[in-house]
């Protein structure tokens, strides 16, 4: 432990505490608790009952009510702690309420009610999970098709991007040809334009070919990105012209070469850009937005925006699939962080 | 069968022209080196042979077939790169066989040839490993092997030894001529080391700037080099040249004239006549101690090699001589000393660079 | 149990996308054949060129055309030409430093808002993040635990921070507890203007700011460590190693960084658009929310204004994007000298 102690709390050269060291760490520590805070409560919150949210102040932890099953009652009760008048505490179920008057029997000697000021009572609550927050929506607010509508639109915008980038990349790294270097100034020039400088008329150019209001609307205008064809080009320069020559002598086609040669030796800058592609898809929200009207067609992202938006935010739904809607990046955070940090190290794309 | 033959290749890339009108024929299971400083064009004369690139005139012909315009894949060459281009994701027995599967060759086949190869160039301990957990000589041999079991009419090799450390590259050298010697398959091999060039070829093709220099087996470049440039690139140390004065000249002896010394040279028709200006050629190994007479000369620098010495010297008018003497303890640096120039050894060349053609040559 | 799964299923996958390989190999080796390596290079150029001639090039040319003409039908053909008007409805204004006398008041507002926005975010996001970055890279335990500590909340969707941030935010949020219980007076964040405005820059910045980290601390860790030991055998202060060595050689990645949030700052929409809905009123109406509305979502939508609007905001994005594309050629200038 003391070791543990020691190593984190190592300062330069081993001195004594310089201030920079308090701010380093007051800022690491904040750190810690700003970016990652907010999602903590975001998820201990999504686990509480509508009641619950509605408490102030809120309890960090989510607490489900301890019920009984009363004789002489259909339905179970809800337990209370109470302070007698007399100063004592006891644990009674309540039947009703009346304005600030809570009617409430001995859940063992159910016979006689006892009338309570609602201010002497509180809740018997244990640490517990409101799942219904969860399988609600899923079930019944076709938020388990949205889900479905995302997963199909990141897998498939991600397999053609790998797919389209990594050709244009081969040939304009491995290939001299007239009008090369047109066509990449031509995909670099695209970067100035992004998606909000191009709303409508690419509205109307989905609309003119029939994707309005498909998946594949969403999915086709995104997939060419010139970051990925950026980036997957300049790997494939480090690759040496002589490999490919090499297999030009041992009968490969071009494809071949392309496909057994170049492909798995992209692999790296392939996996970092699909990792990027897989967060920018699940990510999407604008063009979806414009280009979905029907419901069942909704990504996690526009329903959850559009549920969010009614009158009546329910927001114990809205919270658990937020994080349902989290749950992607989170892992790609976990098992993946280093790719993407490495990645945008590299490149100084996003 | 392995013959190849070039007819007056050119190869230009815009306006910045690499090779001119370059014509070449080459035997079958000759072994053939291209030699020449950096730049010369002999790697581009190589991969036009390949068919890796395209000449912009002039024919490529492989045993009496026109092949000018036949792809890579279809010339059944091999070649050996200077970076070895091993696929670095594939495994050793991987890379042997790409190019047979490529042909759609039998599985057993492949299997076959993979381990005839594996055993004669000794790589069978690591054929499930990758290029990247190789030496440089023993992705040498891969590279190698990968030529060899594509059973080719050719082998290309680009500067093969060029990334070896010096004591492999010379074991890997005598591999190499032991190997030709099995195959008995045509060779050419592409390097800028003359020496490299001088223990492996039957033939030497010397290239500068786009041109071919000189054609001819290693001695008789050594003993007769046809210009100056050859004569300083074919030889180590390097052929001394000075500017001489022709004094003399007669259809079967010149006389010239150089600093502190004069000289005759037999010659066999000279188009040489008195008051020329020439260059006459001296190689350190023919340099000796002259008993009395020769050419005085200062010296400035002592090389001990142990078995020989190589001796830096300057002359009168301070052109520098190098001479290469046997044994140890010669001379004593500073001092200064008599060399006498072997006549018989003399290479004079004219004005132009060109050999003047000396006696033993006519006959 | 999962690795067997896994090699099965990759298998799987993977027999079928390789006969898929080897299966389109002969018609491209004819095409090979029949075309050279110039006929190749367009096969392997074609997929990706045809979806961008389709959905970037296109809408790119006919923008200028919706700009062009009136109307709220998206066929262009049913569209009528009215030339600059869309412009000069965008332009009629009396005063330009008051939105309300405009004719177009809410595109002047959400200029404004952008202008304003642009100059917090820009200064809060450098500031932010070139202290995190300085921090990083000191000698401090656990480094890159502590980068993706800051990095988490860049791949987190727009949709999502918003959600998170209005729950934080609202009446009952944890902010507002968090102040009450240290005895401060709690607010309705999201529904005052001030604090609205001010909310919109500060998710902004928070969602952001580990990505502009990351660049700043690739930079710092390129420069040489050497230069800090002479430095410090020079005797030289703290302060002046950071203003005299640091910050000028940090400075290629710090316009990099200044840029790029320009860029990004004067498209803002998705997290603020949830957090907000660009209100309360129009307080954090921003362009690219404009253009949505205008072009999609209003009753009275007019796709040519849209257009107008997005086109000069095309214009502000190219001139910043060229300065960009000039920083980075005189950075790699400045690399090839060195």
């Amino acid at each position: 432990m003391s070791a543990v102690v020691s190593f984190l709390t190592r300062r330069r050269g081993g001195k004594g505490w310089h201030w920079t060291d308090v701010v380093t760490w007051v800022w690491l520590v904040g750190g810690l608790i700003v970016m990652f805070g907010p999602a903590i409560w975001l998820i201990a919150s999504s686990f509480k009952t509508p009641a619950q949210l509605a408490e102030f102040p809120p309890t960090i932890l989510p607490y489900v009510g301890q019920q009984a099953t009363v004789e002489g009652y259909d339905k179970p009760l809800t337990l209370y702690t109470v302070k007698m008048p007399d100063g004592t505490s006891r644990i009674l179920a309540e039947v009703r309420r009346v304005g600030i008057v809570s009617q409430m029997v001995d859940p063992d000697a159910p016979g006689e009610i006892v009338k309570i000021n609602i201010a002497d009572r509180t809740p018997v609550r244990e640490v517990g999970l409101a799942t219904e927050n969860y399988v609600v929506p899923l079930e019944q607010n076709n938020f388990l098709l949205y889900l479905r509508n995302s997963v199909f639109v990141t897998f498939m915008a991600t397999i053609i991007t790998l797919l389209t980038n990594s050709m244009a990349a081969f040939a304009l790294s491995k290939y001299r040809f007239p009008g090369r270097d047109a066509v990449m100034l031509l995909i670099v020039g695209t970067l100035m334009v992004p998606l909000s400088v191009v709303l409508v008329p690419l509205y109307s150019v989905v609309s003119a070919v029939g994707l309005y209001d498909s998946l594949w609307g969403i999915i086709l205008p995104t997939v060419a990105t010139p970051t990925g064809v950026f980036l997957l080009r300049q790997y494939m320069l480090t690759i040496p012209d002589e490999l490919l020559d090499a297999a030009r002598m041992d009968n490969a086609s071009e494809w071949q070469i392309y496909w057994r040669i170049v492909l798995p030796l992209a692999a790296p800058a392939l996996a970092v850009l699909a990792i990027f592609s897989v967060v920018w898809r699940w990510n999407d929200f604008l063009w979806p937005l414009v280009v979905l009207s029907r419901k069942e067609l909704y990504t996690l992202q526009v329903g959850l925006n559009t549920y969010a938006g009614e009158l009546n935010v329910q927001w114990h739904y809205i919270l658990a699939m937020t994080v349902v809607t989290m749950i992607p990046v989170v892992l790609v955070f976990v098992f993946l962080q280093r790719f993407i940090t490495s990645g945008i190290a590299g490149s100084g794309l996003k | 069968m392995g013959q190849i033959r070039l007819t007056d290749i050119d190869r230009a890339y815009g306006k910045l022209k690499i090779l001119h009108g370059i014509s070449l024929a080459i035997e079958d299971g000759e072994f053939v080196v291209l030699v020449g400083p950096s730049g010369c064009g002999k790697s581009t004369l190589l991969r036009l042979i390949a068919g890796l690139d395209q000449p912009t005139g002039g024919t490529i012909e492989i045993d009496g077939k026109d092949v000018t315009k036949v792809s890579a894949a279809q010339r059944g060459l091999a070649m050996v790169f200077q970076s070895y281009a091993l696929y670095p994701h594939m495994t050793v027995r991987q890379n042997l066989a790409f190019g047979l599967e490529n042909q759609r060759m039998a599985k057993e086949e492949i299997a076959s040839r993979i381990a005839e190869a594996a055993r004669m160039l000794e790589i069978e301990a690591y054929l499930d490993r990758r290029p990247g957990q190789l030496s440089g000589g023993q992705k040498q041999r891969v590279a190698i092997g990968r030529a060899v079991v594509r059973n080719p009419t050719a082998f290309l090799l680009d500067e093969p030894l060029s990334n070896l450390d010096a004591e492999l590259r010379i074991s890997t050298r005598a591999e190499l001529a032991a190997l030709h010697e099995r195959l008995g398959t045509t060779m050419i091999y592409v390097t800028h080391d003359q020496i490299e060039a001088m223990t492996l070829a039957d033939r030497i093709v010397v290239m500068r700037a786009g041109r071919i220099e000189q054609v001819g087996r290693p001695l008789d470049l050594y003993n007769s080099p046809a210009n100056l440039f050859v004569a300083g690139f074919i030889g180590a140390p390097r052929m001394n040249l000075m500017d001489v004065k022709v004094t003399a000249a007669e259809p079967t002896s010149v006389t010239v004239e150089g600093p502190g010394f004069v000289a005759t040279c037999p010659v066999d028709g000279s188009q040489l006549a008195a008051g020329d200006k020439a260059t006459l050629g001296v190689r350190p190994h023919d340099i000796a101690v002259a008993a009395d007479g020769g050419v005085e000369a200062k010296v400035t620098l002592i090389e001990a090699l142990g078995p020989e010495t190589v001796v830096h010297a300057s002359l009168p008018d301070a052109t520098k001589l190098v001479a290469v003497l046997a044994g140890q303890d010669v001379v004593a640096s500073g001092g200064s000393l008599r060399l006498a120039l072997d006549r018989g050894r003399m290479h004079l060349f004219d004005k132009d660079g060109a050999r003047v053609p000396d006696a033993q040559e006519a006959r | 149990m999962v690795a067997p799964i896994g090699k099965a299923l990759g298998a799987a996958v993977a027999a079928p996308v390789s006969w898929l390989a080897s299966a389109v190999n002969p018609p491209l080796k004819a095409w090979q054949r029949a075309t050279g390596t110039d006929g190749m290079a367009a096969f392997f150029l074609a997929p990706n060129m045809a979806i961008f001639a389709v959905f970037v090039l296109t809408p790119f040319v006919i923008n200028f055309f919706y700009s062009a003409t009136s109307g709220n039908a998206f066929f262009l053909g049913d569209r009528t030409f009215v030339g600059t008007e869309q412009y000069e409805r965008l332009f009629d204004c009396a005063s330009y430093l008051d939105p309300s006398t405009c004719r177009e008041d809410l595109f002047w507002k959400a200029v404004q808002n952008t202008g304003l926005f642009v100059v917090l975010q820009v200064a809060l996001m450098t500031v932010v993040s070139i202290v995190t970055a300085l921090i990083l890279n000191r000698e401090i335990a656990a480094r890159s635990f502590w980068r993706a500590v800051f990095f988490f909340p860049v791949l987190l969707s727009p949709v999502v921070v918003g959600l998170i941030w209005r729950w934080i935010l609202q009446r009952q949020g944890l902010l507002n507890y968090m102040l009450y219980s240290v005895g401060l007076e709690p607010h309705d964040w999201l529904i005052e203007r001030g604090s609205a405005f001010t909310a919109a820059v500060t998710v902004s910045v928070w969602a952001h700011m580990g990505f502009y980290t990351l660049i700043l601390l690739a930079g710092l860790q390129a420069i040489p460590r050497d230069l800090y030991e002479a430095a410090e055998m020079d005797g030289t202060r703290p302060a002046r190693v950071f203003w005299r060595i640091t910050l000028p050689l940090l400075m290629p990645s710090l316009l990099v960084v200044v840029i790029l949030t320009l860029i990004r700052a004067v498209q803002i929409f998705d997290e603020v658009y949830v957090l907000t809905g660009g209100g309360p009123g129009t307080s954090t109406l921003y362009l690219t929310q404009y253009i949505y509305e205008v072009g999609f979502a209003s009753l009275l939508r007019n796709p040519g204004l849209a257009a107008a609007a997005s086109i000069l905001m095309g214009a502000v994005l190219v001139v910043l994007t060229l300065i960009q594309l000039q920083l980075g050629r005189r950075g790699e200038k400045k690399g090839a000298r060195e």
